[in-house]
């Protein structure tokens, strides 16, 4: 076997894949430093910052007071002033505490400055539900932070993209916000996604921030999504495929900027589209999927599209609730069906 | 005191008042006879500081272009005295191409990254922003220091005890300044906050601060000189508190009904006035020098507003640029 294939093989889970990414531009570039809440000694919460601490010392890897105004905002004066910070704040549905930091200050300062002034910082973040966590702790909300002009949001998948979106994210010169679902991480301390872990490159390497990526080619409908979803779509392409239904799978990866170009040749190819989004359906990211095609051509459309999507309520807690209202394979199924005419 | 700081105080006081004068004049212009907000040269809301350049003056001659300074939505004074372009000051209030900003800031949003300066619209948000310049300051092993000017109302939000609690935790130099002029827009202090001393809410944290009790220049300058001293020596953060004076509205068209009774003292609670004869009366200055010193003061203003006049609008596509770099 040789060194390239071993490199090709080497499996790590999306949150080691993460803190990779991390730590290879931590070595590259002094400015580029850690902060939030308990991404010190215990490693990030999703491991998302795991090893960190003992390589870099407590100067560059900061455990921050529960006072996301304040460091958040603190990231925002470091980055004016031209380091790269990374700053995690555990839950997106704790963002609101600091909204105005994110969407007033961060998102803003390069245009209200007339792009004199840039906010080169990663605003790190988890997402979605599945665990019963209840309403607090389980939310996506990216389609909020991707309505509010200003910053990237990328959303990775899988380990691979995960550590490539990472590196790409700390070398860009514009706040991103980088969320990832708590079900691709792959922790110990939860259900394991088969996909949660896979081949991930030893070297650096970028993916790029705006292109979606084809996860599985089809030719009767394409599933645009992203996140825990594509694995779910993944899955029931798998099954659909037995049937002689073949899924086309588009993973966003990110939704600023949304790859359109990707969308529209999918949909030109299999003329019929289900979005599936963990994120609430409504003046959100199934919207943008069609409008996109709409305003483009809407003859494109052999079907109505279709949209899987948490239907406008808070995430409830008990199992069954929260299955009824989270995209689940079985959801995916139907809808899948449904559009095809199977 | 030497003289010739005295002087330079005086100086930069005189010229921050001559910029507002000017400013609060254009700003008229196409608003009447029925107040239009939206008309005119100077669109939108328009927060003047005059009575409040004592704070300016004070912290700012301790500055160079090196420190961060974070203003509030009523930045002017604070920006001149830290060395902001008055010509692309102007502009950007004007709306202009030249501008600060090239039209995309306002009064309110004004960024000159030459000098490390930058201002909010949003209630002691600047705070943490300067928080973290602070802190790329220490990490980079420089002297320089990051200061936040704020108003008394906000020191109620949570920005400011947020940034108070992480400044004293990482020793960060840092000065916070609170310019205590009564009033949150309409709202008394007594109305809004529940301990007035902004400097006892610092010590809680464990910061050392300071109340300049009389709006005066000469306290404010020994006041912030102690607390930029002390954040260059890696002593940490420090608060000056000010009981200043808005002379003008909030904003301007704020026609103050609120406050009916005590606008009968404030002419002669003028800081520029009270200085200029302190300074005649120890012989620092003359009455041909200080003549001389608004002179030239009005004359740069007049020059800035030129400029920004002549300066074309931008073009409207540019609205759609520097959403990102």
């Amino acid at each position: 076997m040789t060194t390239a294939e071993r490199t090709r093989e080497r499996r790590l889970t999306t949150a080691r894949a993460m803190v990779e990414g991390i730590a290879q531009e931590m070595r590259r570039n002094e400015e580029v430093f850690v902060m939030g809440e308990d991404v010190g000694a215990y490693g990030g919460i999703f491991g998302t910052t795991t090893g960190l601490l003992d390589e870099f010392g407590p100067e560059r890897v900061m455990d921050t007071p529960i006072s996301e105004t304040g460091f958040i905002g603190a990231g925002i004066g470091a980055a004016i002033e031209g380091m790269r910070p990374i700053v995690e704040l555990m839950f997106v549905d704790f963002f609101g505490v600091c909204m105005d930091q994110i969407y007033n200050h961060m998102a803003k300062i390069h245009y209200e400055s007339g792009g004199n002034v840039r906010v080169p910082m990663v605003l790190m973040t988890s997402v979605g539900g599945g665990y019963s966590d209840g309403a607090q702790h389980s939310q996506c909300l990216w389609a909020t932070f991707a309505h509010l002009p200003g910053m990237k949001i990328v959303v990775p998948s899988n380990p691979r993209d995960a550590k490539g979106l990472m590196i790409s994210a700390i070398r860009d010169d514009n706040p991103v916000v980088y969320m990832t679902h708590k079900g691709i991480m792959g922790l110990a301390w939860m259900a394991k996604n088969a996909r949660s872990v896979g081949p991930v490159p030893e070297e650096e390497y970028e993916v790029p921030i705006g292109k979606a990526s084809v996860a599985r080619e089809g030719t009767d409908a394409t599933v645009v999504t992203l996140s825990l979803s594509v694995h779910h779509a993944l899955d029931v392409a798998e099954r659909l495929s037995g049937e002689g239904i073949e899924l086309e799978v588009l993973d966003l990866r990110s939704l600023v900027p949304l790859d359109r170009e990707a969308i529209l040749e999918s949909v030109g190819k299999t003329g019929r589209v289900l979005v599936v989004d963990e994120d609430y359906r409504s003046f959100g990211l199934s919207g943008e999927i069609a409008a996109t095609i709409v305003e483009e051509d809407p003859a494109m459309l052999k079907a109505p599209l279709a949209r899987v999507a948490v239907p406008d309520v808070p995430i409830p807690y008990a199992r069954p609730l929260e299955r009824a209202v989270l995209p689940t394979p079985e959801r995916i199924e139907e809808a899948a069906r449904g559009l095809v005419g199977a | 005191m030497d003289a010739s700081t005295r002087l330079s105080l005086y100086r930069t006081m005189v010229r921050i008042r001559a910029f507002e004068e000017a400013i609060r004049r254009e700003y008229y212009v196409g608003k009447q006879p029925v107040f239009d907000i939206g008309a005119g040269p100077v669109p939108g809301e328009m927060h003047l500081s005059a009575g409040q350049e004592p704070v300016a003056a004070g912290l700012c001659a301790h500055l160079g272009p090196d420190d961060a300074l974070t203003g509030p939505h009523r930045p002017h004074h604070i920006a001149l005295a830290h060395g902001v372009d008055m010509k692309r000051m102007t502009a950007e209030i004007f709306g202009r191409e030249s501008g600060l900003c090239h039209g995309k800031g306002g009064h309110m949003h004004l960024f000159a990254p030459e000098v490390h300066f930058g201002c909010s619209g949003i209630i002691a948000e600047g705070m943490p922003t300067a928080c973290g310049q602070a802190l790329a300051f220490k990490k980079r092993g420089t002297d320089q220091v990051a200061a936040a000017v704020v108003g008394e109302g906000a020191v109620n939000q949570g920005g400011f005890h947020e940034s108070l609690n992480l400044a004293a935790l990482w020793k960060l130099p840092v000065i916070f300044v609170v310019e205590d002029n009564d009033w949150g827009i309409s709202v008394p202090r007594s109305a809004s906050t529940s301990n007035f001393s902004a400097t006892d809410r610092g010590r809680a944290y464990g910061i050392p601060g300071e109340r300049v009790e009389d709006n005066s220049v000469e306290g404010v300058y020994e006041a912030c000189g102690r607390a930029v001293q002390r954040a260059r020596r890696g002593e940490g953060p420090s608060l000056v508190e000010v009981h200043t004076l808005r002379l003008w509205g909030h904003f301007e068209g704020d026609a103050q009904g609120y406050r009916q009774s005590e606008l009968e003292d404030v002419p002669g609670r003028d800081p520029i006035p009270t200085y200029r004869r302190t300074l005649i009366e120890e012989g620092v200055l003359d009455e041909e020098e200080a003549q001389r010193i608004r002179a030239e003061a009005e004359e740069e203003v007049e020059a800035a507003i030129r400029f920004a006049k002549e300066s074309p609008e931008p073009a409207p596509d540019e609205a759609l640029e520097h959403v990102f770099a």
